[in-house]
């Protein structure tokens, strides 16, 4: 393994970490850190264990051994409302937004927290407009009648009104078309520029070299390989071996 | 034609309207029921046996407040708000240890309690009814009826419940949750909605209801400590007519089923008409197991 310098006071620490679905053992002590407004991809074949790894950070699934803190404050096994409270927003492989909700009443959900003004509830929502335009003027529209590109901004969008200190990202592009994938590219961007971190997890591998800092491979429940995403290339032999492309 | 004609001449138009009002009042009372029926239903997976003895219950509370303060309108309020916190009680207790367990453990437990519930209320009150009385007792000429106008309050009441409760659901902060936890909990939790608490919410909001419509009600049947069960037995069979979870179905499927009661009393005993909604629970299981008002998917 090959690992770049991290961050000694990283945003998100993950520590050898153990999950299992039912006697399947899934995650084989998985440890990543994630440093404040990085972001940081997660590479790996189908099935590897990247998104199980991003929902037990999450809080959605229990981790059977192993830790994980936030801002050093432990999050190991803390039920997901309260994970995400604590500035962890979540943007699942299948968007999952609220189908029967209109996108205002999706945006809603993350929006009304106790503790956010008006104001800035209004200030949350004039961002997400300006960064989707699309989303404002089907704010009245049900979820579910929405594109796919559509509803994966909503889903963006809908992680970004908890004011997330870091995002969880699962394979945000999939599925979509070249000119929603380079908006999604800009909007992790822009996400980074606001000093939001990001864990990515994509099939998508020149994109996920282009949009990170720092790269880890998956195979098998594992981090096998951990790079400066600079020192990676689409043909790599390390990503031929592990991801075959 | 001549005996479509024949049909039409002996029809009796005025105890179709008659029955079509007592079908609406029946069924804006079952719509109540069946609300909190399907909110718990719809965002728990919990088929709540004890809902009839939560309705019973309120109709006690109505009972005893009533006796000791002399106001019907402050035993409504009063039995709604007792009950929901019963029903907070009941879930946190009872049901939130069972959250992912077999769905037949929350069955179980649900009868269970109802089975306290319902022995409980034996032992306090007695086998005897007890009465509630109308908050007033004028009446209308209906063709050669005296109809009381306590019926259409209760219709106008339960409609008033639903129509809050509707914009609850619609508008508020909480209701919002509750809709988004009906749809995806998981995804609900991910996004900071204390789920636990939502159920617990939900699970009052739907015992308050029962309670509610229990009070209403009480003045028309009286009290006793098995007026649950048929009501809840109607509440099911509206709950799948009208799609599980789906709200705004149980509510037309409490007024349809309600209505064909109604109409089937005009040619035979009432006690025979109630087969019509096993009829009509068969027929959609058989033909539409979805639900009779859900929209088909595209």
């Amino acid at each position: 393994m090959n690992a770049p310098d991290t961050s000694a006071d990283p945003l998100v620490a993950v520590e050898n970490l153990h999950t299992y679905y039912g006697k399947s053992h899934i995650l084989h002590g998985v440890s990543l850190t994630v440093g404040k407004g990085e972001v940081v991809g997660l590479l790996g074949r189908n099935g590897v264990g990247k998104s199980t790894t991003l929902k037990t950070i999450m809080g959605l699934v229990a981790p059977n051994q192993g830790t994980i803190t936030l801002e050093t404050k432990s999050i190991t096994g803390m039920p997901a409302h309260k994970v995400a409270k604590l500035g962890i927003g979540y943007v699942p492989e299948d968007r999952r937004i609220f189908r029967l909700l209109t996108v205002m009443e999706n945006l809603r959900t993350g929006l009304d927290r106790p503790g956010v003004t008006e104001a800035r509830k209004h200030e949350l929502l004039e961002k997400v407009f300006a960064y989707f335009p699309v989303l404002g003027e089907r704010r009245n529209q049900a979820g579910g009648t929405l594109s796919g590109g559509e509803q994966q901004m909503l889903a963006i969008a809908r992680a970004m009104m908890l004011e997330p200190k870091i995002i969880l990202l699962d394979e945000p592009t999939e599925g979509l078309m070249p000119r929603m994938v380079s908006q999604i590219r800009q909007i992790i961007d822009v996400l980074h520029n606001e000093g939001v971190a990001i864990l990515l997890v994509e099939q998508n591998v020149p994109l996920t070299l282009e949009a990170s800092q720092r790269i880890y491979i998956m195979e098998k429940g594992m981090i096998r390989h951990h790079a400066a995403a600079s020192e990676l290339k689409v043909g790599d032999a390390v990503i031929k071996q592990y991801l075959g492309v | 034609m001549a005996s479509i004609l024949a049909f039409l001449q002996n029809f009796p138009f005025e105890l179709f309207i008659i029955q079509t009002l007592n079908g609406i009042v029946t069924g804006m009372i079952l719509a109540l029921i069946a609300s909190g029926l399907t909110l718990i239903f719809g965002i728990m997976d919990v088929v709540n046996f004890a809902h009839g003895e939560l309705f019973m219950l309120g109709a006690y509370m109505g009972v005893i407040v009533l006796a000791t303060t002399g106001s019907f309108w402050l035993a409504l309020i009063l039995a709604t708000l007792l009950v929901s916190l019963f029903g907070a009680v009941m879930q946190i207790t009872t049901l939130r240890p069972l959250v992912g367990r077999d769905p037949l453990t929350t069955i179980l437990a649900t009868f269970g309690v109802s089975l306290i519930l319902q022995n409980y209320a034996l032992w306090q009150f007695g086998p005897v009814a007890r009465k509630i009385n109308e908050p007033f007792t004028g009446h209308f000429n209906l063709f050669y009826l005296e109809y009381p106008y306590y019926r259409l309050v209760i219709a106008g009441l339960s409609a008033a419940i639903i129509g809050a409760f509707w914009l609850f659901l619609k508008y508020g902060k909480f209701g919002i949750w509750i809709r988004a936890t009906m749809q995806d909990r998981v995804m609900a939790q991910a996004m900071g909605i204390p789920v636990p608490l939502v159920h617990t919410a939900a699970f009052a909001i739907g015992a308050g209801m029962a309670a509610a419509s229990g009070v209403l009600f009480g003045p028309l049947v009286g009290v006793n400590h098995t007026m649950g069960l048929d009501w809840v037995l109607k509440a099911f069979i509206v709950v799948v007519v009208g799609g599980m979870g789906n709200l705004g179905g149980s509510i037309l499927a409490a007024i349809f089923i309600s209505l064909l009661e109604a109409y089937a009393a005009i040619w035979v005993n009432p006690s025979q008409a109630v087969i019509v909604s096993f009829v009509v629970l068969i027929l959609t299981l058989l033909f539409r197991p979805t639900g009779l008002f859900v929209p088909t998917p595209k």
